[in-house]
């Protein structure tokens, strides 16, 4: 009842391949989604550098991305994935699609927390005469930032559940030995051990984000 | 010095035009304390966000110091407004910062260097009494701490202009006695302008020297804070007045009053010398008129005495004129007061 048809060799290489996925895009996500989330909140209508043109273009762009299930964008842009990293297969070819994913996420998610920044310190900052780069610095990310690592922390956890499907194009990692080996053939050891793992990774994402936050919020 | 020379300012809210401030024109001279008082939605709050530009006027000239804040570049405007602190009704700290942060903010825009931040926050500090609190977070103060806050820090860069929103609304009169009084000091030994918005007029009466009632988007009445309080023209601004003066007389005083033949009812109302004058007492002797105090009331505005007396006069109606005329040229304000007895007595 308890016999597996993988090794834990397997098992770490998944494990391995999953942190791998989800930190790669997670980094190179944030660098695009944050200053991305920045630009929503500023060129608004009403923003410190407002710009209808340019929130015009970004903000459906971004949503068009994110109607997007994961497993369809994963083999819509194969063609795009090659390009960048010469193969569609493997976990770096994961890693593409995984990025282009979650960095509009990311941007929504920072949008949000900046909104979220009292108004009236904008307004003070624009009192003190501050320029939109200083009120972006010294007034708007600061003002947010138990709030941004909240947001990431939930787009880290997004990006573990999207990494299950990376599976489809040979990336890898803990979603896609339960669905190749714990569903596909009925490996139950399998399936069993890669939930426990996958809730012990969400759980401890969640708990080290919720941690941080309060420790950087100190109010 | 800030002058406002005939603005307007129109907002345009889904389609529907909003007019403001429909031809503001003020001077406010330097060193003076300038109140605005009015109701919500008298445009008091737009009024006072035109001095340093957080609004555009739809029409007219802001001008600071002589200058026009509208001629200035993006870049000029942002050094202008370094010369103008300004403090909020709900203080707008950064939660994220310690006081010491948020007061040296102002300065690490300046690109000041870290010793001479320090130097002067701690001065700063000081001077707003909250040298023990350098280390706290906003959210660990009373609300009066807040303010205090939010005014070292806006007077870190050294301003020669203090704007304050409605800065003592959301605090209870004894903090308000105690932020007032700061308010006061800072125009004093620092020599600071400072404009103030308010809807209460024991704000104006405690500290401001000039004032100006706004009343949907206009100015109905301004002036020194003596001369509109002792002599309230218009309406809104007698209600204002009332609120710290109270000169009617009582309902029970009203009602047990009898119209007597040939007596008269007057409000006297006193300034400064004529207060100390003992004019009541010369009508008595030389024009042989009874007095009959029906209120009396006294006020200190500006470190002056405002007076107000309502008197029955009975006597010889040519005596009573004399009377009146002595009183008039000894600076004493007379009005008659009509209809004072309540209706209820005729019936």
């Amino acid at each position: 009842m308890f016999s597996t048809s993988i090794t834990s060799e397997q098992f770490l290489k998944a494990i391995i391949e999953t942190i791998q996925m989800v930190g790669v895009s997670l980094f190179i996500g944030s660098l695009l989604g944050i200053p991305l989330g920045i630009l929503l909140v500023i060129t608004r209508p009403g923003g410190v550098l407002e710009n209808k043109a340019l929130y015009t273009v970004l903000n459906p762009l971004i949503n068009i991305i994110r109607s997007l299930p994961f497993i369809i964008l994963l083999v819509a842009i194969i063609p795009v994935t090659r390009a960048i990293v010469h193969t569609s297969i493997g976990t770096s070819a994961a890693i593409v699609p995984l990025i282009i994913y979650i960095a509009p996420y990311i941007a929504r998610l920072v949008e949000n927390s900046l909104l979220e920044v009292n108004p009236g310190i904008l307004e003070a900052a624009e009192a003190m005469g501050a320029t939109p780069l200083q009120v972006i610095w010294y007034f708007l990310l600061p003002e947010a930032i138990g709030s941004l690592i909240l947001s990431l922390t939930t787009a880290t956890i997004g990006l573990i559940g999207a990494t299950a499907m990376a599976g489809t194009v040979g990336g890898g990692g803990v979603g896609d030995l339960a669905i190749v080996y714990g569903y596909q053939r009925f490996d139950k050891v399998v399936m069993v051990a890669t939930v426990i793992i996958l809730i012990i990774l969400v759980q401890g994402i969640q708990s080290l984000g919720n941690t941080l936050a309060r420790k950087i919020r100190r109010y | 010095m800030i002058e406002l020379r005939n603005v307007y300012k129109t907002f345009t809210r889904k389609e529907v035009k909003i007019e403001a401030l429909k031809g503001i024109s003020l001077k406010v001279e330097k060193g003076d304390i300038f109140g605005v008082i009015g109701y919500s939605g008298a445009g008091k709050s737009t009024l006072i966000r035109l001095v340093n530009y957080l609004e555009r006027p739809s029409e007219g000239q802001v001008l600071v110091d002589g200058y026009d804040l509208g001629a200035y570049s993006d870049k000029e405007l942002r050094a202008a407004k370094k010369n103008i602190g300004m403090i909020f009704q709900h203080f707008n700290l950064l939660e994220s910062k310690k006081v010491f942060d948020n007061v040296a903010i102002p300065l690490v825009l300046l690109k000041k260097s870290k010793a001479e931040i320090r130097k002067r926050v701690e001065e700063l500090l000081e001077f707003v009494g909250l040298s023990d609190k350098a280390g706290s977070y906003p959210s660990e103060l009373s609300g009066g701490q807040k303010q205090r806050v939010g005014i070292a820090r806006a007077l870190a860069s050294n301003p020669s202009i203090l704007l304050c929103d409605e800065a003592t609304s959301a605090l209870d009169p004894q903090t308000t006695q105690s932020i007032l009084q700061l308010l006061k000091r800072i125009n004093a030994e620092y020599n600071i302008t400072v404009m103030i918005i308010t809807h209460e007029m024991s704000v104006i009466q405690e500290i401001c020297n000039k004032v100006a009632v706004m009343e949907e988007g206009r100015i109905i009445e301004q002036g020194s804070v003596l001369d509109v309080f002792g002599e309230p023209k218009h309406q809104t601004t007698q209600n204002f007045v009332k609120t710290v003066i109270q000169n009617s007389m009582t309902t029970s005083v009203r009602r047990t009053l009898k119209t007597e033949q040939g007596s008269r009812v007057y409000k006297l109302n006193f300034a400064g010398e004529s207060a100390s004058e003992p004019v009541l007492y010369e009508i008595i002797r030389s024009y042989n008129v009874k007095v009959n105090i029906l209120f009396a009331n006294t006020t200190e505005i500006q470190e002056t005495t405002l007076g107000t007396i309502i008197v029955q006069l009975q006597g010889d109606p040519a005596q009573l004129e004399a009377a009146l005329n002595y009183m008039k040229q000894h600076e004493v304000r007379v009005e008659e007061v009509k209809s004072y007895v309540l209706d209820i007595d005729h019936k």
